[in-house]
């Protein structure tokens, strides 16, 4: 079991507050993952977890045990770095076997562990050689075999695909997940990128500002964002926003049409709305296109309601000039409602 | 080479720049080799030749001045202290250099900045100014006269160019292998033996020998702190007006070419040190 528990962890560097009283749980066998923009100190909590950076204040558990005074090497975790960091002066079987040979193993079994994990990565033929001779890829591939050979509690990852180019990404993406979930291993993954989020978590943990926004199931933070800010970093392209005052109780006008809303609020309020759950109709709002751009799949429409910018991805057998006047009616079950005050949702 | 310019009517201003480029060059060279040349054929001719007239432009490979040079009284146990007094220069600072540039490369701390420029500074006060009160000093401590000593003073010579070799050395081993090595069971020693020290063995070595020239080229302090323990340096110094010419040339080969070899062989990592890429 490990399962792993942070508990009011907060990082100041000198003024500059990294992390705000974190807490977070993340259960035994559970892929989570750090989303945020750089800067937003998901990776300085990655390093608090792995040791590599001593947090201000908090308490971090791991199965039970509390680890936040313990060295990196007694806290049962293995780390994937973003720059691979393989040894260049040992090969790969050296470097997958390195952490082994440090507890002290004996040679059959270093040998038996190396060389299963570097199956599981499809790197065997790759042991006798040395990190200058690797590609990108390849090195990554030995990255995560040295960190899963150790056989750790926590397996901790770093942004470790954004050095590889996209196409190789989507493939580590889709292996790397195959590869954790049959390591029966809990897994923590900071990136900025919302594609391997979405594709890899169990949980997704929004940072924004050294806070986390919203931890939620990956469709749950997509459909249902907590706050505008997930809203507007989660989706591509963004949700779109638009300001909302109330008519009558539970009545809320936008752009000169009426929608059913929160009931009992102050006004006003944001009305939100994903590109994707707008069609083009007879009735709604109207928008004004603006950029039309085919992307095969479906239509990206980039409008102007009032002065906003409005987006709707449409379907791409439509035939839409710019300068039209398009109606364009929201799903009523996929609009949301932000408070502009406090930012967060409201239902 | 004049003939193909002045023929070509369109007057090829590329062609002439290039001719002025490897003329440079070649000036340059020149200016650097003539003399070691000059130095090796006398060094490799017989005491006779040396002081004949005209000179040969081409070595006769005789041993005769070497001979005589090696033969010279005191001259081989100048030779010998000026060898032991590098060989401790060199191992002092790399063991105070290396830890220094570790942590200016490292860590950060109050006064980094400052620590950086009163490294330089040491450069910066003439050493006959500080040769008085050393020698006072020494005479008090019973250093004078000791290959210690004198390794002491060679080795405040040699840190500034240590520390600063070894920073950009640590710097080019990017922080998370050590990081890695640490989440995979290495405490900060070992990490540091097993990881960041084979990497930078080789310019280690380089600043190692760079301390060695140093030592090996330094005359004036050598010539102020001894007297009967005295360096080649110091002691060719000593005897300059006295000995004969084919000794002076013998003396000045056998300085000058460990000096070159070395600094040749380590030419990547004094470059690495000056900010120019490190490949």
């Amino acid at each position: 079991m490990a399962e792993i528990q942070i508990k009011n962890v907060a990082k100041t560097f000198g003024a500059y507050q990294a992390l705000h009283d974190i807490n977070l749980t993340i259960a035994d066998q559970e892929f989570m993952v750090l989303l945020g923009a750089s800067g937003c100190g998901k990776s300085t909590l990655l390093r608090i977890i792995a040791g590599l950076e001593t947090a201000t204040s908090g308490e971090v558990w791991i199965g039970g045990r509390r680890i936040d005074h313990l060295s990196p090497k007694d806290r049962g975790i293995a780390m994937v770095f973003q720059n691979y960091a393989v040894f260049p002066h040992m090969t790969v079987f050296e470097n997958i076997g390195f952490g082994l040979r440090m507890q002290k193993l004996p040679k059959p079994e270093i040998t038996r562990r190396v060389e299963r994990v570097a199956t599981l990565m499809h790197i065997e033929q790759l042991l006798k050689r040395y990190s200058g001779e690797l590609s990108g890829g390849q090195r990554q591939r030995v990255a995560v075999a040295r960190a899963l050979a150790m056989e750790p509690d926590v397996i901790l990852m770093d942004e470790p695909l954004s050095n590889l180019d996209a196409l190789l990404r989507m493939e580590m993406r889709a292996e790397l997940k195959g590869v954790l979930a049959e390591s029966k291993t809990t897994a923590i993954y900071v990136t900025h990128d919302q594609v391997e989020a979405m594709s890899m978590a169990d949980r997704i943990s929004v940072m924004h500002q050294g806070n986390i926004v919203q931890s939620a199931a990956p469709i749950e933070v997509y459909r249902n964002p907590s706050a505008e800010f997930v809203a507007s970093f989660i989706g591509n392209p963004p949700m779109n926003f638009l300001p909302a005052s109330a008519s009558s109780d539970g009545k809320w006008t936008v752009a000169g049409e009426e929608f059913d809303g929160p009931k009992s609020q102050r006004s006003p309020l944001n009305f939100a709305v994903r590109p994707e759950d707008l069609r083009l109709g007879d009735t709604g709002l109207k928008a004004t296109a603006k950029v039309v751009e085919p992307l095969g799949a479906h239509l990206l429409v980039t409008c102007e309601i009032e002065g906003a910018l409005f987006r709707a991805v449409l379907d791409s057998d439509l035939n839409i000039r710019p300068g039209q006047i398009l109606k364009l009616s929201p799903q009523p079950d996929r609009v949301r409602w932000f408070d502009p005050e406090t930012t967060l949702a409201v239902a | 080479m004049t003939d193909a310019v002045t023929t070509d009517t369109r007057a090829d201003t590329r062609k002439a720049g290039r001719i002025l480029y490897v003329a440079s060059i070649v000036l340059l060279c020149a200016w650097v080799i003539i003399p070691i040349y000059f130095l090796l054929i006398n060094t490799l001719s017989s005491p006779e030749t040396i002081n004949s007239f005209p000179r040969s432009f081409f070595p006769e490979f005789d041993l005769g001045s070497l001979t005589f040079f090696a033969g010279f009284a005191g001259m081989l146990s100048a030779l010998k202290n000026s060898i032991l007094v590098a060989g401790m220069t060199m191992v002092m600072s790399i063991l105070i250099g290396a830890p220094a540039g570790y942590a200016l490369s490292r860590f950060e701390f109050r006064g980094k900045g400052l620590f950086r420029m009163l490294i330089l500074l040491t450069r910066a006060f003439p050493l006959p100014l500080l040769a008085l009160p050393l020698a006072v000093m020494f005479i008090r401590t019973g250093l004078d006269d000791t290959a210690f000593g004198l390794a002491l003073v060679h080795t405040t010579l040699a840190v500034p160019f240590a520390v600063l070799i070894t920073f950009s050395l640590f710097s080019g081993i990017p922080i998370e292998l050590e990081e890695a090595a640490w989440t995979l069971g290495c405490n900060r020693i070992t990490a540091f033996t097993m990881v960041v020290l084979p990497l930078i063995l080789p310019g280690i070595t380089a600043s190692a020998i760079f301390a060695f020239v140093i030592s090996w080229n330094e005359v004036f302090a050598a010539a102020v702190l001894t007297i009967e323990n005295r360096t080649l340096t110091a002691f060719l110094l000593q005897n300059l007006d006295t000995s004969p010419l084919h000794l002076k040339f013998a003396g000045g080969f056998i300085l000058v070419v460990p000096a070159l070899i070395f600094i040749f062989a380590v030419r990547k990592y004094l470059f690495a040190m000056w900010g120019i890429a490190n490949r």
